[in-house]
């Protein structure tokens, strides 16, 4: 498809330049866009002047999918959203779904629900800070990422047989048991992580090339961040105190004990401490959760054909990137009548144009890689 | 700006109905509200605790206790086989609601929040609701930017988590136009609605939440709704040059299709 078709009367393109504006485009093909993203730059020397986001080049039609199919058979797509956190993004559908019918997985689904999704919070904070820091020229820190990564998805990999678009979890609960020594392998991961995680830092946060390329870039401000409703990790690192887990607890959040970091001045910087004690805090969730994982059924009696009575469900869940949503509408039949997704990664790469303007040309890199987008979530 | 109203702290949940608009919640629906807080009452205090070095050794050992019956037992049997003393209060309810529970269905809301909205708004809300614990407000689509505007001013309903739309092509105002908010201070999440026949507009809600922006794009851009006030409404996820709004229910997959193939690969699509 030839990128200049796509909405090409823009904003930019019919303001009068100055003499030293000029117009720069980047992607949708680019390294650093991490997908399919183009973004298009109006540079004033050095400075950004203005930015637009054009996006849509990885549109499915996911919502338009749901209404074709039952409510199981969709459950599969949503983990095409995320692709790098499918986990999380199946978590919330199902719990949109048993929300709906009225039912509850039992307490052993969601202890271990609620394991694999903090594994696989950290898997997804792991791609974001490899290829962060890769983009603006730390070559390193993606190599010690991945490895670490490698472990959480052949822990998916031996729980469900898939490691990146899992479908780990079923509408009422889980499909599969846990397998034998499942416990112990989150329990080594998690120990070795926390000597991992000091390594990283000891390459990055008081590297004085980062800190210059990241401090007090892409600045968002509290008040912006609730007024763009930003979500997770660039929300709290504005210092807005907010997350699901806590404010309204899903899954078996409620009987974990977690701090929730939060930054000052929302800048790259803060986002990057964030995201970092972030993966500390899951670590010691699974930690909590393993040593106590309640014996029992595994699935909820609901039925094979789910037929959920006539209305509707807004559920949130906090995911790797921010708030997901599922609104879901049945009119009473086995497809969903409207399944709408609230992208939290769509939600705030709106925020890019705000911290971009006035920034250098090559903060952008560093902007994109803090927002932390999946271009998969932000085309549906 | 580290001290500034906004930073603030909602990480403590009122007990119970977090989304219920600040009502009790149902009273036929005893188990799906407590996420499981009353379960394990013992064992969460010193699995808390959790020291980097936590008994290395011998900490595989109970881990692996509750994994041990988990091989054998067959995934959907109902009654949690042999409920250990951890699990026997929240266990012995759970395999009976979803049997002889009433389904869940939309009832009628009648809080001090919806009298609150009556008494400002008069015959423009038109009609609020309960559904699955969640507070629903229809309103008129006239007074939808007066509306919003009063949500995030005087119920500081300050965050806009999503807006959206459904499409009902047999009523006679065939869209609903959902605004899903949520509110810092109280916690709470609370849904508007606005019902808006084929050829209406909407007031964008860009001035209150500047969020509305790219999301009203995208309704545009779907269901072909025309946002009044917007700067920029143009197609969001779809090309320019793009036929009909996908996420009607009347929009027409293989038409399109057909065309496509035609245009474009020069042949009779076989569909």
């Amino acid at each position: 498809m030839d990128p200049t078709r796509h909405n090409s009367t823009t904003e930019i393109e019919t303001t009068v330049l100055g003499a030293d504006e000029i117009i720069l485009n980047m992607g949708p093909q680019h390294p650093s866009t991490h997908g399919v993203l183009r973004v298009k730059l109006k540079l004033d020397g050095e400075r950004v002047a203005a930015s637009e986001c054009i996006i849509g080049y990885l549109h499915r039609g996911v919502e338009k999918i749901a209404e074709h199919r039952s409510y199981q058979q969709f459950a599969p797509y949503v983990d095409r959203m995320d692709y790098v956190a499918a986990v999380s993004n199946g978590l919330g559908y199902c719990e949109a779904v048993e929300k709906l019918l009225g039912a509850e997985a039992p307490p052993r689904a969601r202890v271990v629900r609620t394991i694999l999704t903090e594994l696989q919070r950290i898997a997804s904070h792991l791609v974001w800070l490899g290829t962060h820091a890769l983009d603006i020229g730390a070559l390193t820190p993606l190599f010690y990422c991945f490895r670490e990564r490698e472990e959480i998805l052949k822990i998916f990999e031996k729980y469900c047989g898939a490691r990146l678009t899992t479908h780990a979890f079923r509408i009422g609960g889980l499909q599969y048991e846990t397998y034998d020594g499942f416990e112990e392998e989150v329990k080594r991961f998690c120990d070795d992580f926390a000597h991992r995680i000091d390594e990283y830092e000891t390459l990055l946060t008081e590297n004085r090339i980062w800190l210059g390329r990241t401090k007090g870039v892409g600045i968002l401000s509290a008040e912006d961040a609730i007024a763009l409703a930003v979500s997770g990790p660039v929300l709290r690192a504005s210092g807005v105190k907010w997350d699901i887990r806590k404010a309204a607890p899903y899954a078996a959040y409620a009987q974990y004990k977690f701090e929730i970091p939060v930054g000052k001045t929302g800048d790259t910087y803060d986002r990057y401490i964030v995201r970092m004690e972030e993966m500390r805090q899951s670590r010691l969730i699974c930690l909590q959760a393993i040593e106590n994982i309640p014996t029992g059924a595994i699935m909820a009696r609901i039925g094979k054909v789910l037929k959920p009575p006539p209305g509707e469900v807004y559920h949130a869940i906090e995911a790797p990137k921010g708030e997901l949503g599922y609104y879901i509408v049945s009119d009473g039949t086995t497809q969903p009548y409207r399944v709408r997704v609230r992208p939290p990664s769509f939600i705030n790469l709106q925020a890019f144009d705000k911290m971009a303007r006035g920034s250098l040309v090559a903060d952008v890199v560093a902007i994109i890689g803090t927002i932390d987008i999946v271009l998969g979530e932000v085309d549906r | 700006m580290a001290d500034d109203p906004t930073k603030k702290d909602a990480t403590t949940p009122p007990p119970g109905g977090t989304e219920a608009g600040g009502t009790p919640p149902k009273s036929s629906e005893p188990a799906a509200v407590p996420p499981a807080a009353s379960a394990q009452p013992a064992k969460p205090a010193e699995a808390v605790k959790l020291p980097e070095t936590a008994k290395p050794a011998d900490a595989a050992k109970p881990a692996a206790s509750p994994a041990a019956p988990a091989a054998p037992a067959p995934p959907t049997a109902a009654k949690p086989a042999a409920p250990g003393a951890a699990a026997g209060a929240p266990a012995a309810p759970k395999p009976a609601p979803p049997a002889k529970e009433a389904p869940p269905k939309p009832l009628p809301l009648d809080n001090e929040l919806v009298q609150r909205f009556k008494a400002r708004f008069g015959a423009s809300i038109i009609e609020a609701t309960l559904d699955r614990k969640q507070a629903i407000i229809l309103v008129a689509a006239a007074q939808w930017l007066e509306i919003s505007k009063y949500c995030r001013d005087e119920e500081k309903f300050d965050y806009l988590a999503d807006l959206t739309a459904v499409d009902w092509p047999k009523r006679e105002k065939r869209f609903d136009l959902v605004a899903n908010l949520y509110s810092f201070p109280k916690n709470e999440r609370l849904r508007l609605k606005a019902h808006l026949g084929e050829n209406e507009t909407a007031r964008t809600l860009i001035p209150v939440w500047p969020v509305a922006n790219w999301l009203e794009r995208e309704i545009f851009d779907m269901f072909g709704i025309r946002f009044d006030g917007h700067p920029d409404l143009r197609r969001m996820l779809l090309p320019e040059e793009w036929v009909g709004y996908p996420l009607r229910k009347d929009y027409d997959i293989l038409t399109q299709d057909q065309a496509w193939v035609k245009e474009n690969l020069g042949i009779e699509s076989g569909q």
